[in-house]
């Protein structure tokens, strides 16, 4: 851990905070499609997931 | 920054959906196609035969179970790296991230992805009764995002303000209440409903214990690798 002046870490927030939020919705994208979306053959691959993961299935 | 999270949210996740697969197709798989006997009609609850509890299940479907594998891989790649993106931030904020607290990171996101959505709506083994699964699914949406912003301001908020902000959270979607089915119609013995519930509840919260270790121990090492500046 490096020591920083006082306007880094006020940067680092601010860097922070774009990445994190791309990251958070691909990961949000990630399970919509794989535990909710109903598409017939998106449903059927991922069934056994869904139930054991606790999806709301059909 | 995106890199480092990306990194540590997918290899983490993508390590425990492998572990995850293993505890599902090892724990829960059986208990799944055993109601499907139910589900389909083989098998008939209180029909005119008494049924045996033990029933064979079929030989091994490797492309249904590959394509579990595959899925659950998914899945919590995505919990990872929702997870890790949200240390980062904590991060940011000053609050250092380690294999040790990841546990605690682990353990807030089984209570809000499983545990609370569970507590309305537990996991459902094929052919109960349901509700129309369009509902469920936006309560089950609703009950993760207001479970985990609840955690998040008991963990981090300040005051009693954050804190009874927190609780109201908490308390709203099962005081609203998760949409339930007009009649009960599941063809699947009670026995096997609830083994099942607790089967996926218990797989749940090992894969959850593993994810956030992992996504801790991976994020706090790539943070050594690319020091960042801590919020003073």
């Amino acid at each position: 851990m490096t020591a920083k002046p006082m306007t880094a870490a006020g940067a680092s927030r601010a860097s922070v905070l774009f990445p994190a939020v791309a990251a958070f919705a691909i990961g949000f994208g990630l399970i919509f499609m794989s535990g909710l979306v109903q598409a017939e053959t998106l449903h059927d691959a991922a069934h056994d997931v869904r139930h054991a993961t606790g999806f709301p299935c059909h | 920054m995106f890199s480092r999270i990306l990194t540590s949210g997918l290899i983490a996740g993508a390590a425990t959906g492998l572990i995850a697969a293993l505890l599902q197709l090892w724990f829960v798989q059986p208990v799944l196609l055993h109601a499907e006997l139910y589900e389909s009609g083989q098998l008939a609850h209180f029909g005119a035969e008494v049924v045996s509890a033990h029933q064979d299940l079929g030989p091994f479907e490797w492309t249904r179970n590959m394509l579990s594998v595959l899925f659950t891989m998914l899945v919590y790649a995505g919990y990872g790296l929702m997870l890790v993106a949200l240390m980062a931030v904590s991060e940011a904020q000053g609050h250092a991230v380690t294999a040790r607290q990841g546990l605690l990171w682990g353990l807030a996101g089984y209570l809000t992805m499983q545990l609370a959505p569970a507590f309305g709506l537990a996991p459902e083994v094929p052919g109960v009764a349901a509700a129309d699964v369009q509902i469920r699914a936006l309560w089950w949406l609703g009950t993760a995002l207001a479970t985990g912003l609840a955690l998040w301001l008991i963990a981090f908020g300040k005051g009693w303000a954050a804190w009874g902000v927190a609780i109201v959270l908490l308390l709203a979607p099962h005081v609203i209440g998760a949409p339930q089915p007009d009649s009960y119609a599941g063809p699947v013995p009670p026995e096997l409903s609830a083994e099942f519930a607790g089967r996926a509840l218990g797989a749940g919260a090992m894969a959850w214990a593993i994810l956030g270790l992992l996504a801790g121990w991976f994020w706090q090492r790539e943070s050594q690798r690319a020091p960042v500046p801590q919020a003073a």
